[in-house]
């Protein structure tokens, strides 16, 4: 395997992944177990919840920087992506007879369409980042909040798109199969992104900016780079939510989901890919999964997310380097100390 | 002109509260260089204790509204509630954010949105998530001069967040708790090397930002008392917002900031923009610390490498 | 790559060891739980014998939990006794409860896991519409009936043929609200203060805007707020200086009494009108003497001296301590109409249920006649218009409709 070209390896893995999430997505549809269809939800929910996490993990992670606006620039691929298609491919598809030639442009229409809205989220990135890059850690996080949030009433105010009401009629054109496909994509993405020379100078910035810039690492540039790659996921995994969704309403997008996925981040380990993989499925799996507590406790009430607000400050105390810390999935499985471990940071005050 | 001076009484009334629970957040920030997401919902606790406090005090005391002996009975609901919050801020301190003191910061973050989640949700699980009407504790009067009407209960706000920012200021400024206050904040190792018992001071921060909470909830019961237990959470990040326009860390920038939000939002609600009312601080707080980038008190610290 | 990791199995740490079993128990402990599924095994709702399973969406939590949990509690009580009196057909009806948080996603999620692992055989609810909006796909996609019993907005019932609702829609009560402020107030002079984070009040004002100035009124000043803002003084102060006759207000009730006391105590004296979200019995709580001469639209009057509304109400109260609202009221109306249309279906699955709600003609609820159209929506209900007199609610018009599809208010009283 390593005589071959690198992209020729490339090629290679990446027909047999997507060979395997089409066989995978015919295996679910194949499965006929009662109840199957709610699980197959949750599995959606938490792919696009992995792209949230992975993609925040660029710039909350790797590059250091604190943003607390990831909604907003999922809002903005929902909305977009949304837009293009009710309003202009959903009826040109539609023109056609079911059939093959159908399918394919449907697909090929919501390429373009997630695409399209994680390139306008790109560009609010860019927009975002320019000015805040200037500030620091807490400020930049209340200011990405603060985009985030006018964002959102911006699109509120919007009637084309539904404004208050909601944008209804969105065609469910999302799918097991492309939601897991970005997956592969953004961990990816982010994955080589970390091991080559851009990733390096996050890392850099994000263990002490000033060095970095002593070592000839424009930060600025780096940190707006972050910013834009970060956005540009998450306005795809907008996109992909919005055609899985079938509905939109700007009050998904609260600054209470980008803590959501800040939480998530955090709880993988804040650098770690895999780590913001596997927090996402859980966190993903745990509002749904503790609906049993009602009736296991045998209470009127639904104690639900109060087990869950509990649960999150236990797990924090108990290691507050998150799940994995700093190391990967299959780093700290074998115990290597090779990949940087999390020293008790001297400096994590002041 | 009449309206100008109508929203400019209203804008700085709603400021001051928003200023009693700023206050709160740039204490802990200054100290302890975290934002205390849970803040806001300790601001819901005291309105929550006032309100339970209240309807005791109305069902057992016949007859006593219009006299002097309300006013001393609202008294004692506030001190009340200040303890219970102040309680509840030590107790908040020791099991969430101490065992984090080594960590790395954004863990003790998580924990304080986990202990905000956990109020809000909590709140709804045990109050119920209606809204409750506070109770009148003192009459309320309808005043009016110069084309302003206004009630007695948005100059009791006034008079009530006056006082207490001038205690804080006098705790901060004039008592060797204070000194001590300032001196953790400056630079905690050096504090400690210097005797200082940070714990203790910290601790007692906590308790004091969460008093001065306490009193928001209750003012702002008083003038608009339809409460329920999510009611923190726009105030809360409001006068987070107001924190930071003041330069998160600075005592007198949280007042000032509280103020400015307040009247931001009272003239902006009133004209034809209201619909942007949400985000109109936001953008004038991102206006501001793009000039500003530390707030408007804030200091700018050289970082030394 | 894969050689290394296979030394983990030899190595695992004890702390490893304990995070897994936590997350497993905690993944393994959502697998289709056996005990909710009721009635014969499987799940099948409408398998022979067995109880016939209902799913039921709402928000028991969040924003809008009162509005879930006096529909929850309404719902439990009309099916406690239509299986007190024998259940339908012999079988008994079970009706199982997901909360959704006041949250579109979660309203979503309810619904799949209703539908898919609890097999339910129709669905109830919700409230608000933009929840309705969210779930109304899934159940339209997977042939599950669906009646809403309070979502005012019109979108909800277009998702499709299996779309049903048993209330007005907004369209209907901000056109009758305007009407009545115009021909029967004879107010030419009017302000309105929309709630722009909530989709009702926005559909409302521009349907109230657009009749009120069709009858020859004018809006004299539009003011906008966020449902949990707690100041309206500057919106206030604002209308104060168009000195209108009378202020719209179709927001919900938790804003309405603050917006009514902080208007009073700037001096105002206009009576406010608003729409259904008015409803609550916490409305006068929170509003107190500062609503008096003010009116609201609503689907039904609780102190109605009719003995079929007097016995609900005192049912309700014997249960549940408390008066039912409009929308315990529709709730139990959306109960009894599934209920009748089960009954008369041909068959227990999807299609045969909803052409048999679909043919739901002259349905006595308390919320007034129930004709299921063409369109899914309930035709030609009744409007109350309520008035605060005194500390109280008391009935100010019934509105009776005409027999055409958009009626035109015939005052009355």
């Amino acid at each position: 395997m390593k005589r071959l070209p690198w992209w020729l390896r490339d090629l290679i893995y990446g027909a047999i992944f997507i060979a395997a999430l089409i066989g995978a997505s015919f295996g679910m549809d194949a499965i006929h177990i009662v109840g199957i269809a709610y699980y197959q939800r949750i599995i959606v929910l938490m792919g696009i919840n992995i792209i949230l996490a992975v993609s925040l993990n660029i710039i909350n992670g790797h590059a250091g920087q604190f943003s607390l606006g990831h909604a907003g620039f999922m809002a903005i691929g929902a909305y977009f992506a949304a837009f293009l298609t009710y309003f202009y491919f959903a009826p040109y598809v539609n023109k056609f007879p079911v059939g093959t030639e159908q399918f394919v442009l449907q697909n090929a229409l919501l390429l373009v369409a997630v695409l399209l809205g994680g390139a306008l989220a790109a560009l609010a990135g860019y927009l975002v980042g320019l000015p805040s890059l200037r500030l620091r850690g807490d400020y930049l996080a209340i200011v990405t909040l603060g985009f985030g949030e006018i964002i959102r009433v911006i699109i509120l105010n919007i009637d084309k798109i539904g404004a208050a009401r909601g944008f209804t009629g969105i065609p469910n054109w999302a799918n097991f199969f492309w939601v897991y496909l970005f997956c592969g994509v953004t961990i990816l993405i982010s994955w080589r992104l970390v091991q080559s020379s851009v990733g390096r100078a996050f890392l850099a910035i994000r263990e002490d900016e000033i060095a970095a810039e002593a070592m000839g690492v424009d930060a600025t540039r780096y940190k707006v780079k972050a910013f834009i790659i970060g956005s540009f996921l998450a306005g795809v995994s907008g996109g992909l939510f919005a055609h899985f969704m079938m509905y939109l309403n700007p009050d998904m997008f609260r600054f209470l989901k980008s803590f959501e996925v800040v939480v998530m981040v955090v709880l993988g380990g804040l650098g770690s890919i895999s780590g913001s993989i596997v927090a996402a499925i859980i966190l993903t799996y745990l509002p749904e999964g503790l609906r049993l507590a009602k009736p296991f406790l045998h209470i009127e009430k639904d104690p639900r997310m109060v087990i869950y607000s509990i649960m999150l400050i236990v797990l924090m105390l108990t290691r507050p380097q998150g799940l994995l810390g700093r190391r990967e999935l299959w780093q700290v499985l074998s115990r290597r100390k090779e990949a940087p471990t999390e020293e008790p940071d001297a400096t994590s005050r002041s | 002109m009449q309206a100008f001076l109508q929203n400019l009484l209203n804008g700085i009334a709603v400021g001051a509260i928003y200023a009693l629970i700023a206050l709160g957040y740039t204490m802990v920030y200054g100290i302890l260089k975290l934002i205390n997401f849970a803040h806001g919902d300790v601001f819901m606790l005291g309105s929550f204790v006032g309100y339970y406090a209240g309807r005791f005090a109305i069902a057992h005391m016949q007859n006593t509204s219009g006299t002097w002996t309300s006013w001393i009975v609202a008294g004692a609901i506030m001190l009340l509630a200040m303890a219970a919050c102040g309680l509840f801020g030590y107790l908040n301190e020791r099991i969430a954010y101490r065992p984090l003191r080594n960590a790395p910061r954004i863990a003790s973050l998580i924990t304080a949105i986990g202990v905000s989640f956990f109020l809000e949700y909590g709140g709804q699980f045990v109050f119920g998530p209606d809204p409750k009407f506070f109770p009148q504790l003192v009459e309320k009067h309808v005043l009016q001069f110069g084309g302003i009407t206004t009630t007695n209960y948005q100059l009791i706000v006034l008079v009530v967040a006056i006082i207490f920012m001038a205690i804080l200021q006098y705790i901060v400024y004039g008592t060797k708790f204070g000194r001590a206050m300032r001196a953790v904040s400056f630079n905690y190792e050096s504090a400690s090397l210097m005797g200082i018992p940070t714990d203790r001071i910290i601790s007692l921060t906590f308790v004091l930002g969460s008093a001065l909470a306490a009193v928001a909830g209750i003012l702002f019961g008083l003038s608009y008392p339809k409460i329920d237990p999510l009611m923190g959470i726009l105030p809360g990040l409001k006068a987070f917002v107001a924190a930071v326009l003041g330069g998160i860390g600075n005592v007198p920038g949280a007042v000032v900031g509280g103020l400015l939000i307040g009247l931001i939002e009272s003239f902006v609600s009133g004209s034809r923009f209201s619909n942007f009312t949400p985000a109109i601080a936001f953008v004038i707080l991102i206006g501001i610390l793009l000039f500003r980038p530390s707030g408007l008190f804030g200091k700018y610290e050289a970082e030394k490498v | 790559m894969c050689a290394h990791s296979l030394q983990w199995i030899a190595v695992m740490r004890p702390k490893f060891l304990k995070l897994f079993t936590i997350i497993a128990a905690v993944l393994l402990a959502g697998c289709p739980p056996k005990s909710e599924v009721g009635g014969g095994g499987g799940g099948n709702a409408a398998s022979s014998g067995g109880d016939i399973l209902i799913g039921e969406y709402g928000s028991l939590t969040g924003a809008q939990a009162t509005f879930g949990q006096s529909t929850h509690n309404a719902i439990m009580m009309a099916v406690d006794e239509i299986n007190g009196s024998g259940g339908i057909n012999g079988r008994k009806i079970k009706v199982i409860t997901e909360d959704d948080q006041s949250k579109q996603e979660e309203a979503a999620n309810a619904v799949t896991k209703l539908i898919s692992q609890n097999g339910v055989l129709a669905m109830l609810g919700e409230v608000a519409s933009s929840n309705s909006l969210a779930a109304a796909p899934i159940c339209q996609s997977n042939k599950v009936p669906m009646i809403t019993p309070s979502s005012t907005n019109p979108e909800v019932t277009k998702k499709g043929d299996y779309i049903f609702r048993v209330c007005f829609t907004d369209d209907y009560q901000g056109e009758n609200i305007a009407r009545y402020a115009a021909t029967q107030l004879h107010i030419k002079r009017a302000a309105i203060l929309t709630d722009v984070k909530n989709d009702y009040s926005t559909g409302l004002t521009t349907t109230i805007e657009r009749v009120f100035t069709s009858l020859g009124g004018q809006i004299v000043a539009k003011q906008s707020y966020s449902n949990g803002d707690s100041d309206f003084r500057s919106q206030l102060t604002a209308v104060r200086t168009q000195n209108p006759e009378a202020i719209f207000v179709p927001g919900y009730y938790t804003d309405v009494g603050q917006i009514a006391i902080q208007a009073r105590d700037l001096g105002m004296k206009q009576p406010l009108l608003g729409g259904d979200g008015w409803e609550s019995p916490k409305l006068i709580e929170i509003g107190g003497k500062a609503l008096e001469g003010s009116m609201y639209t609503n689907h039904y009057f609780y102190a109605d001296p009719s003995p079929v509304v007097r016995n609900f109400v005192q049912r309700y109260r014997d249960r549940y301590g408390a008066i039912p609202d409009g929308m315990a009221a529709l709730g139990y109306d959306a109960a009894h109409v599934l209920a009748d249309a089960i009954k008369r279906a041909k068959k227990l699955d999807g299609p045969s249920l909803r052409d048999a709600i679909a043919a739901t003609r002259n349905f006595q609820g308390f919320t007034g006649t129930i004709n299921i159209g063409p369109d899914r929506n309930a035709v030609g209900k009744k409007i109350i218009i309520e008035e605060v007199k005194n500390g109280q609610l008391a009935l100010k018009a019934t509105i009776e409709p005409t027999a055409s599809a958009t009626p035109t208010a015939t005052a009355a009283q």
